[in-house]
């Protein structure tokens, strides 16, 4: 493919998803059993072809990039191309904090000018999907665009987070309204992007000096009627995690419906994520799962329904776990009960507690490590 | 020029015929086991957790599952520029000339450049047949400070099972005087485990000299013996822990049903010393409403809507709606039809069962044509091997390929009898 990547893992979402990132990026954030939401965008580029990507991250960058130490799980580990994980950082010409997302890509000019590829393919680290960029760049070079804006026709969300599109019978972009508070369409832009490179180190090369740091505002808004700006459906699964908790916690309830495993699990091409080695999931006598995806390196002695239950999980005898996500490492003794809730990394419950939320809306959140 | 201090050579080449049908398309170090693992990922797994990094994989039956299996060997982080993972074939070479690797010592011998090449001071042989978990470098050590020209690993068994084994009679200081293969009175109960470490030099000349005498050169039945007679040092290294030769289709089943008790002998959920294994993609399993799993073990990538108890299931099987597994071992990829019941029988690889089929029941009648590999009461189904709705299976029964309702007399296979399609 004639195209490079870039993702924009740069943030947390404002701390909409609380303690879950109060010390991870959103981009980090662990989803369905075995997965870091950057896997998905990081697996479509390489199966689209793409062979060098850029990861740009800021918040809490360590967390990204234990997870991307190595680059080969997704084919990136080549001498051509790869992937590039870019944090802000100081030389003798002084230095900055990314201050949005076209700033952040302008400090990497260097990426974009040492590239040969003729496209660049934009967009988040914390949305689920599966998409072919192929098409959405063929879509773009038929159309004769200078910027493509893939959008989906969202029902049931808050659109109040999104960047909202107003189209021409040609999917040329009329309006774009970002975070409306009261919105005209619900046709979504999914912050996924494709524009020519030249054209893109243009732009940011006019704006950023001026005080424009933000891809949207300051290119998409600013530039809609100076250039040719189009839409691209996409009518797959898609889901943005990092909206809020309900969202984050529905999102990983999805992986319990066949039709999204097979998107994700069964169907070529696959999600790939770092291998953790670990043996099979382990039912023992105890075991009473039911409606459940399971991660290696979990033992079951107890009860579980309608729960995404991460890796080297452990539940003990007589325990309930009822519509949770318990994430990896996280030990529930004997007799405890969890329900509407989410554990995250290496929380320890022992023997006899109770950890119940409201509802799957408002789930209780216990934050890594916590020992009850 | 590189140089290591140790590097290993995995005999890889053997066909494992006593797991009969399992064998058929793969050699034994390929077949599956515990789920999600190949029999070789012990030992490779074990040579990288103990240090050494350089390891040549000796392969000659059906090697095609094994090469795609170790690839680079990025799975045990064997992918090194200096080192790394080499497989070893028979290769043509003076001339037209070549020959097939003739005995274990002799697929050896037919690679003295490649160990040369790395300029080893000491070698360590191992084989692709067992499950354990052993730190080698422990064993060097020992070689090491006893000065031997080899070091053997021993096991010690029940006195009354040494028959069964190749038995190390050793001196008070575990020096080796006398090795005897399955001894009928054994006057020792130190059984050898396959792994040697041998002083390379020694080694080399010892294969040059046997070569002469031996063109099938096996390490147990010349080359050991051939060292005890020139009065070389050989020391027995005592190696306590768990050790599995799953040869058979029985112990092959008993060793994996093994990993199934709540506190298992051999525990792969320890961080310490992990067992790799290449399967990179490594998606959640799933556990539908309705199903029954007890007692077993699940890989990444199954899906369960029926029950199964007191099994092991490999990656990416699906066992439908009102189906039940139980005491069996059912490989990756495969399919259990709704309403089957498979009843203590191991299923390799990418089978499809068809609906309401019952395996493994009746009267336990050895195979008919292979009645000292089956024998145990297990039914057993090779790679890639389809089943039609409808048919009634015995026990120690075995079926291989594509079979057709016509291969099955008013929809019952009788045990002990065999079905093998070809195609």
């Amino acid at each position: 493919m004639k195209a490079i990547g870039i993702i924009l893992a740069g943030g947390n979402n404002d701390g909409r998803l609380g303690v879950l990132t109060s010390h991870r990026a959103s981009a980090a954030l662990p989803i369905g059993s075995c997965y870091r939401a950057i896997d998905f965008t990081l697996s479509n580029m390489s199966s689209s072809g793409i062979g060098k990507a850029a990861v740009l991250t800021q918040y809490n960058s360590r967390s990204l990039r234990d997870h991307l130490m190595s680059s080969k799980w997704w084919d990136f580990g080549r001498k051509q191309g790869g992937l590039f994980v870019f944090t802000p950082y100081t030389s003798s010409d002084g230095g900055d904090w990314f201050r949005g997302t076209a700033d952040s890509i302008y400090q990497n000019m260097t990426y974009l000018l040492k590239s040969n590829e003729e496209y660049v393919v934009i967009t988040s680290g914390d949305s689920i999907y599966k998409m072919d960029y192929r098409q959405v760049l063929q879509h773009h070079v038929e159309k004769g665009a200078d910027i493509t804006v893939v959008y989906q026709r969202l029902e049931h969300k808050d659109l109040s987070y999104y960047g909202i599109m107003e189209m021409d019978e040609n999917q040329r972009l009329l309006r774009f309204e970002e975070k409306p508070q009261v919105a005209q369409t619900n046709t979504a832009s999914l912050g996924i992007y494709v524009i020519s490179r030249k054209l893109l180190i243009e732009l940011l090369q006019t704006i950023v000096p001026q005080g424009g740091y933000s891809l949207v505002k300051d290119i998409i808004i600013r530039f809609l009627h100076d250039l040719k700006i189009y839409g691209y459906e996409f009518n797959g699964y898609w889901s943005s995690i990092s909206t809020g908790i309900a969202d984050y916690f529905a999102t990983n309830m999805d992986f319990l419906k066949k039709e999204v495993r097979d998107i994700f699990v069964n169907d070529y091409p696959y999600i790939e994520t770092k291998p953790k080695d670990e043996p099979p999931a382990k039912y023992n006598a105890g075991a009473e799962v039911s409606d459940c995806i399971v991660g290696n390196g979990t033992i079951f002695n107890g009860k579980a329904e309608h729960s995404v239950i991460f890796r080297k999980v452990y539940t003990g005898e007589d325990s309930v776990v009822r519509n949770a996500i318990l994430m990896e490492g996280v030990t529930i003794g004997k007799g405890c009960v969890i329900e509407n809730a989410i554990l995250d990394k290496d929380v320890y419950i022992s023997d006899g507690q109770q950890v119940i939320g409201k509802s799957q809306q408002e789930p209780v959140i216990l934050k890594k490590g916590t020992r009850l | 020029m590189r140089k290591k201090e140790m590097i290993a050579m995995l005999l890889a080449g053997g066909q494992g015929s006593r797991l009969g049908v399992l064998t058929r398309k793969v050699a034994k170090p390929a077949v599956t086991y515990g789920g999600r693992y190949r029999i070789i990922d012990f030992p490779l797994s074990n040579c990288i957790n103990s240090g050494v990094d350089t390891v040549g994989v000796l392969t000659q039956y059906q090697p095609l599952r094994l090469n795609q299996h170790i690839g680079i060997g990025i799975p045990w982080d064997l992918d090194k520029k200096n080192g790394g993972v080499t497989i070893l074939a028979p290769h043509v070479k003076k001339g037209d000339a070549g020959d097939w690797f003739m005995g274990t010592a002799n697929a050896i011998y037919q690679n003295i450049d490649f160990i040369d090449s790395n300029d080893p001071e000491y070698v360590l042989i191992l084989s692709g047949d067992h499950i354990y978990k052993m730190d080698y470098s422990k064993m060097l050590r020992h070689h090491k400070e006893k000065n031997a020209a080899a070091t053997i690993a021993v096991l010690e068994v029940p006195m009354e099972e040494a028959g069964r084994f190749g038995i190390m009679n050793t001196e008070e200081d575990d020096r080796i005087y006398q090795f005897e293969e399955k001894p009928k009175n054994p006057k020792s109960n130190l059984a050898s485990m396959g792994i040697y470490i041998f002083t390379w030099s020694r080694l080399r000349e010892a294969l040059l000299e046997d070569n002469e005498v031996h063109v099938d050169s096996d390490f147990g039945k010349h080359i050991i013996p051939k060292m005890l007679e020139e009065g070389q040092t050989l020391y027995a290294y005592r190696f306590k822990g768990y050790w599995k030769d799953v040869g058979t289709i029985e112990s092959y089943w008993e060793s994996n049903m093994e990993l199934i008790k709540a506190l298992p002998e051999f525990n792969l959920y320890e961080d310490f010393w992990k067992i790799y294994t290449n399967n990179d993609h490594q998606p959640p399993q799933y556990t539908a409403p309705g199903a029954v799993v007890k007692e077993s073990l699940i890989s990444d990538g199954s899906e369960i809507y029926g029950e199964v108890h007191h099994s092991i299931l490999g990656p990416q099987v699906v066992v439908e709606k009102g189906a039940v597994v139980r005491d069996s071992i059912i490989m990756g990829g495969t399919v259990v039809g709704a309403e089957s019941v498979i009843d203590r029988c191991i299923i390799d690889e990418d089978c499809c069962i068809g609906k309401r089929i019952h395996m493994g029941i009746g009267e336990n009648i050895p195979n008919e044509t292979k009645p000292n590999i089956y024998d145990s009461g297990i039914t057993v189904l090779g790679v890639k091997t389809t089943v039609p709705d409808d048919i009634t299976i015995g026990k120690n029964c075995v079926i291989y390929g594509t079979t057709k309702p016509e291969d099955y007399e008013n929809q019952k296979l009788e045990s002990g009898k065999t079905v093998i399609r070809e195609g």
